[in-house]
Formats: C-alpha cells, sequence, structure tokens
C-alpha cells in the first residue's frame, strides 16, 4: 500500500508542479478487470500517467468482457466512444469487420511515428489479432491459455502424489473418482466449458472445432465439434458428473470458488486465476498442463489463447491518437510487461518480457507459471490449433454451454447435444455472415 | 350528479395535456415506433450499415425451435408467479386486516420485500441458493434433497418463480389490505348475526367485494412477470440451465445486447408488445364484464 500511496502523492506533484497551461488530454480507458488484475491496470495507468504530462490515461471498470463490448458499441452509436476498450477474444470477428468503427492498431502507430515492431510481439499471441497478411488490428493485452490448477493438500488426502498431477485424461477422471472417495464433495470442475472442454479440448487434440481453418481463413466456416472425439469426451464428462467426480459448476467463471473453497480437488481454468488462487487458496496447490487423451494421434498439440486485446475506437482527434500510440508504446515495454505477466499470470506479449522473466528466476521461484506459455507454444501449431475466428462467438459459446448442459443433466446423450451445438451455432454463423454483407 | 368544468378556449386545456402528451410521445410512441422500424432492418452491431428486409426476422423468429420454447416457459412462468404472489398476498391481508395490536409493525414488515429492486432479490435468493455457497443450498443437501439448478431444469424454474413471486407478494398485500377495509362492516355484520361461519362470510361477502381488487392485481402480476422479472432471471440463471429459464424478455435482451442482433431484438420486442396490447384487451373486456364491481 505505501507505495501506491507514494505513487499518487509522485503524481499530484507532478501535476501540480507543471504549469497550468499544459492541461493533460484525458484518454478513456474501459475495461473489465476485477481484483488483483483491475488493481494491476490502475497501476499501469497511473505508471504511464506519472512519466510524461501530455496524455491523461483514465482507466474505467465496465463490467464483465460482455458488458464493456456492448458498452463500448453502444457508445460508439451515440457518438461518444471510448478512446480504447478490452475486447475479449471472442469479440475479435465482430471488431475486425467494423471497419468504420475501429482504428487498427499498425496505423496508429504508423501516424503517430511511433517505433513498433510487430516482429518484437509473440506470434502465438499476435496471430489471433492480425490480418492473413500480418498487420495488427488490435494490441494484445492479457492473454491467457487454460490450464489445470491442482490442490496438493487434497490429493493428500486421497493417498495421491500431491507432487504429480495427473497427465492424461483417463488418470484425470481417476484421480477425480479418487478424490471424491476420500469424502471430497468434487473431483475437478471447469470454467468457461466452452472454450476450455470444447474449444481448447480441440486445439490440444489436433482436431478442428471448424472448417476454413476454425474460420480464420473465411467467414462461411461451419462448425465441426460433433467429432468423435469430443463426443468421447462429453460423454466422459456426464458420466462423470453422475458421481460428482466431475462437478459443473457455471457457464463462465462461477465455478473459481469451487477451487478456491477447498470444495473441488482439480480446476481447469484460465492462467489468469493464478492471481485470485494465490491471494485466496489456504492450501498448497500447484499448475500443470491440460490432460489429453493419449491415444489421439497428436495429442498434445498446442492450447490457443484466450482473454482480451485493446481496442482503439475510430473517429477521435490526431492527437488523442498520438497519445493512445505512445501509451501502447509503453505498454509493450519490458518493465511493464514483466511486472505484468508476473502478477496476474497472464502471458507476456513481448518475447523480451518472455527473456527477462527467465532470466530473472520469476519461473524457477514460481512453479507453474511458465505453464501456460510452454502449453501454447508446445508444439508449432496447425490449421487446428492457430486459432479460431468465429462471427457470433459470444452467443456461440452460450449455445454450446446450454447443450452440454443438458449433457451434463442427463437430458441429452453426448452425440445429440453436440449436434444441436453444431446445428444452432451454424445457423448463428450464417447469420453473422449476412450481416457482413 | 356530474360536476363539468367548461373552458371558453382550447389553447389552455392543450396547454394542460401537453406536459403528458409529451412524456407519452417521447418516452412511448417514439421507442415503438423505433422498435417497429429496427424490426424489419438487419444492422451489424456498430450501425454502419443498415438493410431493410422485410419480414425476414420475424420469419426467422418463427421458424426458430427455441423462440417457441421461450413461449411455453413465458406462459408456464407467469401463470405461476402471478398464482403465487397473489395468493399468499390475500392471505396475509386477511389475517393483517384482523389484527388489532401491533398492526401497523406487521403490515410494514410486510411490505418490506417491495422496497427491494428486483435484482437485488435476485442476487439474495442466488446467495441462498446457490450450490456452491448457499446456505439454504447447504441445508437442503443435507435433507438429502440433490440440489443444483446449474443443471437441474425443474429447479431452476421453482427458485426464479419463487424469487419473482416473493417479491410481488408485498403490492398484491396492500391493495388487498385497502380492498378488505373498504368493505363496509355492516355487511360482515349483519351476515354474522344471520350465523355465518367466517369462512362462509369470507367466500360469500369478502371474496366477490375483492372482486375488482384481484381483477386489477391479476393484471398488475402479469404484466410484472412479463417485464419486470429480467432482474432476478438475469441474476439467478442467466436464462439457464440449458435454456430452461429464458423467458421473453430475457431473450430480447440476450439477442439484442448480448449478440447484438438488433433486428431479431426488436422484432421480438413487437411480438412481445402486440402480446401484452391483446393480454390487456382482452382482460378488460372479457374478464371485466363477469367481475362484480360494487
Amino acid at each position: 500500500m505505501p507505495i501506491k500511496i507514494l505513487a499518487a502523492v509522485a503524481a499530484l506533484l507532478a501535476a501540480t508542479v507543471r504549469p497550468a497551461f499544459a492541461e493533460p488530454i484525458e484518454l478513456q480507458w474501459w475495461h473489465a478487470m476485477t481484483a488483483v488484475n483491475g488493481e494491476r491496470i490502475g497501476k499501469i495507468a497511473a505508471d504511464f500517467n506519472a512519466t510524461q504530462g501530455d496524455y491523461k490515461v483514465v482507466p474505467v471498470f465496465k463490467g464483465s468482457y460482455a458488458e464493456t463490448m456492448t458498452g463500448a458499441i453502444a457508445a460508439f452509436r451515440a457518438g461518444n466512444p471510448p478512446h480504447i476498450v478490452q475486447v475479449f477474444e471472442v469479440g475479435t470477428a465482430t471488431m475486425m469487420v467494423a471497419k468504420g468503427a475501429v482504428k487498427p492498431v499498425y496505423q496508429l502507430m504508423a501516424d503517430a511515428g511511433e517505433p513498433f515492431d510487430p516482429q518484437s510481439y509473440l506470434p502465438a499471441v499476435t496471430g489471433y489479432y492480425s490480418t492473413a497478411d500480418g498487420k495488427m488490428l488490435s494490441m494484445p493485452f492479457n492473454s491467457s491459455t487454460p490450464v489445470v490448477y491442482w490442490n496438493k493438500d487434497a490429493f493428500k488426502k486421497a493417498g495421491l502424489d500431491p507432487e504429480k498431477p495427473p497427465k492424461t485424461w483417463p488418470e484425470t477422471f481417476e484421480a477425480a473418482k479418487k478424490l471424491r472417495a476420500a469424502g471430497m464433495p468434487c473431483g475437478f470442475t471447469s470454467a468457461w466449458v466452452s472454450w476450455i472442454q470444447i474449444e481448447n479440448f480441440s486445439a490440444w487434440h489436433n482436431l478442428p472445432i471448424g472448417t476454413k481453418a476454425n474460420g480464420l481463413e473465411g467467414p462461411d466456416a461451419e462448425l465441426t465439434i460433433n467429432n468423435p472425439t469430443v463426443i468421447r469426451h462429453v460423454a466422459n464428462l456426464a458420466e462423470a458428473q453422475k458421481d460428482k467426480s466431475f462437478d459443473y459448476g457455471g457457464r463462465t467463471t462461477e465455478p473459481e470458488g469451487k477451487f478456491t473453497s477447498g470444495e473441488c480437488g482439480m480446476i481447469q481454468n484460465s492462467i489468469g486465476f493464478y492471481g485470485a488462487v494465490k491471494a485466496g487458496a489456504k492450501f498448497a496447490w500447484g499448475v500443470t498442463e491440460l490432460p489429453y487423451y493419449p491415444d489421439v494421434k497428436g495429442a498434445p498439440q498446442n492450447s490457443i489463447i484466450g482473454g482480451a486485446s485493446l481496442w482503439v475506437m475510430a473517429g477521435k482527434k490526431p492527437e488523442e491518437y498520438k497519445g493512445i500510440a505512445k501509451f501502447f508504446g509503453y505498454l509493450s515495454t519490458t518493465p511493464v510487461q514483466e511486472a505484468w505477466h508476473e502478477a496476474t499470470g497472464y502471458l507476456p506479449i513481448t518475447k523480451a518480457a518472455y527473456e527477462a522473466t527467465k532470466a530473472s528466476g520469476f519461473y524457477e521461484k514460481n512453479p507453474g507459471t511458465e505453464t501456460a506459455i510452454k502449453q501454447m507454444t508446445n508444439k508449432p501449431p496447425t490449421d487446428n490449433s492457430r486459432g479460431l475466428r468465429f462471427g457470433n462467438l459470444v452467443q456461440i459459446r452460450d449455445v454450446i454451454a446450454e447443450d452440454l448442459e443438458n449433457a451434463f443433466a442427463g437430458k441429452a446423450t453426448a452425440q445429440q447435444a453436440l449436434d444441436d451445438a453444431v446445428r444452432r451455432g451454424n445457423a448463428m454463423l450464417r447469420q453473422f455472415q449476412k450481416t457482413m454483407q | 350528479m356530474e360536476r363539468r368544468v367548461i373552458f371558453s378556449g382550447w389553447l389552455f386545456p392543450a396547454a394542460l395535456l401537453l406536459p403528458q402528451l409529451t412524456v407519452t410521445l417521447v418516452f412511448f410512441f417514439w421507442p415503438a415506433a423505433q422498435a417497429i422500424r429496427q424490426s424489419v432492418e438487419r444492422q451489424d452491431a456498430f450501425g454502419l450499415s443498415t438493410v431493410f428486409v422485410g419480414f425476414d426476422n420475424f420469419l426467422a423468429l418463427f421458424a426458430d425451435p427455441d423462440y417457441l420454447a421461450s413461449f411455453a416457459t413465458t406462459a408456464l412462468f407467469s401463470a405461476a408467479v402471478a398464482l403465487l404472489a397473489l395468493a399468499p398476498g390475500l392471505l396475509l391481508a386477511v389475517m393483517a386486516d384482523r389484527v388489532v395490536r401491533g398492526a401497523a409493525i406487521y403490515k410494514t414488515v410486510l411490505l418490506l420485500p417491495y422496497a427491494i429492486a428486483p435484482a437485488i432479490a435476485g442476487v439474495l435468493w442466488m446467495f441462498l441458493f446457490n450450490p456452491s455457497i448457499g446456505v439454504l443450498a447447504a441445508a437442503l443437501r443435507r435433507l438429502g434433497v440433490d440440489w443444483n439448478y446449474l443443471l437441474d431444469a425443474p429447479q431452476a424454474i421453482l427458485l426464479v418463480i419463487l424469487a419473482a413471486a416473493w417479491k410481488q407478494i408485498s403490492y398484491n398485500f396492500l391493495f388487498f389490505l385497502a380492498g378488505l377495509q373498504s368493505i363496509p362492516p355492516s355487511l360482515l355484520e349483519a351476515s354474522a348475526i344471520d350465523g355465518a361461519s367466517p369462512r362462509r362470510r369470507f367466500w360469500t361477502i369478502v371474496f366477490p367485494l375483492l372482486a375488482p381488487t384481484s381483477f386489477f392485481l391479476l393484471v398488475v402480476n402479469i404484466v410484472y412477470a412479463f417485464f419486470d422479472t429480467f432482474g432476478v432471471i438475469h441474476n439467478v440463471t442467466q436464462g439457464g440451465p440449458g435454456k430452461a429459464t429464458e423467458i421473453l424478455v430475457y431473450k430480447v435482451w440476450y439477442d439484442g445486447i448480448v449478440g447484438l442482433d438488433l433486428g431479431g431484438s426488436a422484432a421480438q420486442s413487437v411480438i412481445l408488445m402486440a402480446i401484452v396490447i391483446g393480454l390487456t384487451a382482452i382482460q378488460f373486456r372479457f374478464i371485466e364484464r363477469r367481475v362484480h364491481y360494487a
């Protein structure tokens, strides 16, 4: 806390000492970060404001990812959008086609004459936010990937080796049964079921989520998640739901509490959950890679990113764009990225920040923190694991989650649930394609 | 006897009507007209391109089995909420009406839930019944109930119905109480002297005389269940599990705000508007005739 107060005092002093004629230009930054991550955003903005006096970045918390994005869109329609808005990765396709509403980052940096080298960013991250010919449209910010967190104390109680988390899915289900047998109310759970159990599951097993390289090559892609491997997996989860060795806890972040409270022995969740576990868990825990089915050829492949990037809205003044470019330059500096990565668990976005973190010995001192980046760069990505770009993905995720709920509740077989998800998801893809014309 | 005020010109009465008319036009007719216009258009999220599509949005809705299922969910939900909000409201009003000492305290306490916004009520019930952290959920489990409304559709529907109805009981209580107090005591005394039991007095005198109140409340409660329960659904189930608790108004919000499909969302609003206009017209035309006004 004292550091924070000092920083605030320093910022205040800097503001009062400067002659009054140079009122800084305010730049609105809408975001969806809570808890530790939200505090870090406040610090990044305050630190940037303290380094110079021309611009003042004002972070504003706007609720969930979906609320932040729709808030910015509503503000754009009303003619007063924020300068910078944090949009989750599923909103990428919507933002990309909105040509008159956003200012592409590569253009922003070129116009402002700010030094900018796309090569210095991690390709696994920027690939997601770039055009087919490699032009960066938005600034990667908090990039994550799903990993497994396990409760070492619970493992010990269940007679499992606390230092050896399960590596494969069969081992995971078995460990979960043992956790239940030892009296845990739930073996394991999963946040973001569509993102982790369908999208990343597919990439990790080198299976397509949809045609056209998961939609990266065109908006006429169709979902292909009703394949035998995914069906088998969903059937296994539904079976495990019966005895609570797997316990579904909600579509997005709702199940997180089930892990930190000690109810579930394992959770599959974003690496962005790292800071919260560190702050909240009252037991020994670890982070490890996602499990896989050993009989699937090519598994494990590599996982894909989630999280969000920063989009710049159109219709602002040139001097404001100059300030945004400056801020993005500051955001990409190694110390800022390193601090963000180490505090939140989110991936660093530049190669230099990754190297610096490695050199600092942080990964040795904090085992598990390198898991996400290793898992994402496990193998050179294929068409199935480079990423995904589907329009209306926000609703498609809900559609998938709804159908998974039906499967977990025993109201539909895994086959029926996934067939239904494909049918309804494809209808949404076609609808999005229509609005693009 | 009728009292009539005669104005000499039209300017002054027009000026008196103007504020109300302005509010109605700006906040009711203009948005309604907007909705009708948007319902025949297809627009991208940012409003950069707009295409006239005729009745495409409506046709797409009625071809969508989820939309039709949402009708059934809404009908069940509204009927259950209206019933569960009206019956206890009447019961409490009858009982509070008999209380002599400390009546004000009872009435105040019974009115409290009405002061709670639907969203807050939703959060409250969510915290009580959340399968992971809810106090009552833990109690239910100890009783052997496999409580998990995140996967169990009937449990989820039951929970949102209870949460929505609970909030409305106070409102109904208040109106029933006012209705009870306007029943002339002489009628009840006369029938008591004739030897009618309290139960008989209630069903033959009180209940028929309460009909206008009940009828009014029925309309209000159905409209409440249709429109004002969004906060409850949003905070407790988000329409899940599956689409088990997705009522029409939730789907309007979801498709418009989350899905950014403004045309489809506007088309649903127009349908909803037609339903409510129809419902109100039917109720006032046919049910009102049978209501016994004192």
